[in-house]
């Protein structure tokens, strides 16, 4: 018996991510008194596992492949719970996660529960809490197979740490069957991901148009976070829809969101209410967004955010 | 070509959620029920495959007599034909099963399901129905294009995206890229019409078992009110933020 979960890696450095479903797969762990075995793709920076009391780590070789790839990672992770009999299997709640999960729970026979919010609230049949309707409730589901593959909502159980050594063993890399084949990534490396970001910035309709798009940017480089936008400005292609959060856009659970000229449409705030702390800045003092937010500050986002900014620059140096 | 769109009713975005039965079923009383915004991206694109290279489309729900309604308007939509799996699922796995038995019995090039239902938000059906019927998915499609045999499609990842080259039969989970916002088609009357006219077939369910079941909902706990600060006082903000909130 064990629990095994995936390290999602960048250039062989496990993410925080990847650490945050360790760390969780940890208490998983302790609770079944079973093994904690991890599977990682050409990780070279693997130490860092050893902090968050991985006890086994499959770290496997692609051959010189250098992208995700579905297939071949889904069957890696298929083969090592099989070869460990594990009854929990836990991945990211990021793209490439919630892509591979209900793959693996396929070829594992195993029950998927997506946007897990917390340690389950019983074992065996394991139930978990997850939200539903994008954030606006929370539901308990119980599972009703032996095994379940979870995954876990992002900075909604943290990192925490228990030191120990991971045996590190290779494993097999799957045969591909050539039927799906990535030709190219693109993908903005001098920029925070919202799926990453700790932080995440967002602009709406009250930024009056793209050119005005540096105060966002700029604030958003000050504090390491990303860049986000509501749905009618994706709508009128000021930015680009993959920063579009909300409903029908990227859901976005950082520790803190900043919203600037975003009045707070129903759906945009469903999309981003998995974020701990919530500040507004909006000229207009009856935007619904007030009634989410922890914060607000009723004014001219052009007079406030470069002054906030400037600020925030100043205390970092 | 032969395209299947599989369908979810979700309440509309703008619904309040309301939990009956001491809080183990959804109130669907004064709920406005809406084609899962991220089946109708994919529908659109179906639809557009139609009318360039004269596919086939079929939409599918998994659902109870009360779902008509938003097949119809698919069909109003321009989808050719619709079937209904009579069956309340229970969870994303139930639906995949019945899906793969769908596609079992009849054979499509393209299968498209949302990127994920905007109620359970399970992101589940398509990688399941995909990998049950052991052909490719990609997830999170925002781009397609198909010539002769050669599938062109692109993944949204975190921070970018993907390109691919795929074969058929595929699975895709459509969101908005796949078409924008402005490209849906809002049925006109002819539409409505033909829709009355267009095929639309019960089918008994598969035996098969749910993987989990939801015992019970909540709602998040009421909020605060929000701390509002002068729009002079910033630095009363970042104190706010660094030593109360603790996220600086």
């Amino acid at each position: 018996m064990a629990v095994v979960v995936y390290i999602e890696s960048e250039n062989g450095t496990p993410k925080k991510a990847g650490l945050e479903v360790a760390s969780y797969g940890r208490a998983l762990a302790d609770a079944h008194g079973v093994s904690l075995v991890a599977v990682g793709f050409n990780l070279t920076d693997h130490e860092r596992l050893n902090v968050f009391g991985v006890d086994k780590l499959y770290n496997i070789d692609t051959q010189g492949g250098v992208h995700f790839d579905v297939e071949r990672y889904s069957e890696a992770l298929a083969q090592v719970a099989t070869k460990v009999s594990a009854s929990l299997m836990v991945v990211s709640s990021s793209a490439d996660g919630r892509y591979i999960g209900p793959i693996v729970a396929i070829k594992t026979d195993a029950a998927y529960m997506s946007n897990v919010v917390g340690l389950p609230s019983q074992y065996g049949p394991l139930q978990v809490k997850r939200t539903c309707f994008t954030n606006k409730a929370f539901n308990e589901t119980q599972s009703t197979k032996e095994r379940v593959v979870l995954s876990l909502s992002s900075n909604s159980y943290g990192l925490h740490e228990k030191p120990g050594t991971a045996e590190v063993l290779s494993g097999d890399y799957p045969v591909s069957s050539n039927s799906l084949k990535v030709e190219s990534v693109e993908k903005a490396t001098d920029k925070v991901s919202i799926a990453d970001a700790d932080i995440v910035v967002s602009g709406g309709r009250g930024l009056k148009g793209p050119e005005n798009w540096h105060l966002i940017e700029d604030l958003a480089d000050v504090l390491g976070a990303a860049t986000a936008c509501s749905k009618p400005v994706s709508d009128m292609g000021w930015r680009s829809h993959s920063e579009h959060v909300g409903q029908t856009g990227k859901p976005v659970a950082s520790n803190l969101y900043i919203a600037i000229g975003v009045s707070g449409a129903i759906q945009h705030l469903a999309g981003i209410n998995a974020s701990k702390v919530k500040v507004v800045i909006n000229s207009d003092p009856e935007a619904p967004f007030f009634k989410a937010a922890d914060y607000g500050i009723v004014g001219d986002a052009f007079e406030v955010v470069p002054v906030l900014t400037e600020k925030l620059k100043a205390r970092m140096q | 070509m032969n395209i299947l769109v599989c369908i979810s009713n979700v309440p509309d975005t703008t619904s309040k959620i309301n939990f009956k039965e001491e809080n183990t079923a959804f109130e669907t009383q004064g709920v406005q029920f809406i084609i899962n915004p991220n089946d109708e991206f994919g529908l659109t694109r179906a639809v557009w495959f139609q009318q360039k290279v004269g596919a086939k489309v079929t939409v599918v729900n998994v659902g109870d007599a009360s779902c008509e309604p938003i097949l119809r308007k698919c069909l109003a939509i321009g989808a050719d034909q619709a079937l209904r799996v009579d069956l309340q699922p229970k969870d994303g796995f139930e639906v995949a099963t019945q899906l793969a038995a769908i596609c079992k019995k009849e054979s499509y090039d393209l299968i498209i399901t949302g990127r994920e239902s905007i109620d359970y938000n399970g992101g589940m059906v398509g990688g399941m129905l995909a990998t049950l019927l052991e052909i490719p998915y990609v997830a999170n499609c925002i781009q397609m294009d198909i010539a002769s045999d050669e599938v062109s499609v692109q993944r949204e990842i975190d921070g970018g995206k993907e390109s691919l080259s795929a074969t058929l039969p595929l699975v895709i989970g459509a969101q908005k890229g796949l078409v924008e916002e402005k490209d849906l088609i809002i049925p006109n009357m002819r539409g409505i019409m033909q829709a009355r006219q267009k095929p639309l077939e019960v089918v008994p369910p598969e035996a098969a078992a749910p993987a989990s079941k939801v015992q019970a909902f909540e709602k998040p706990a009421e909020k605060g009110p929000v701390k509002l600060v002068d729009a002079e006082d910033i630095d009363g903000l970042i104190d706010l933020l660094e030593n109360e909130a603790k996220v600086l």
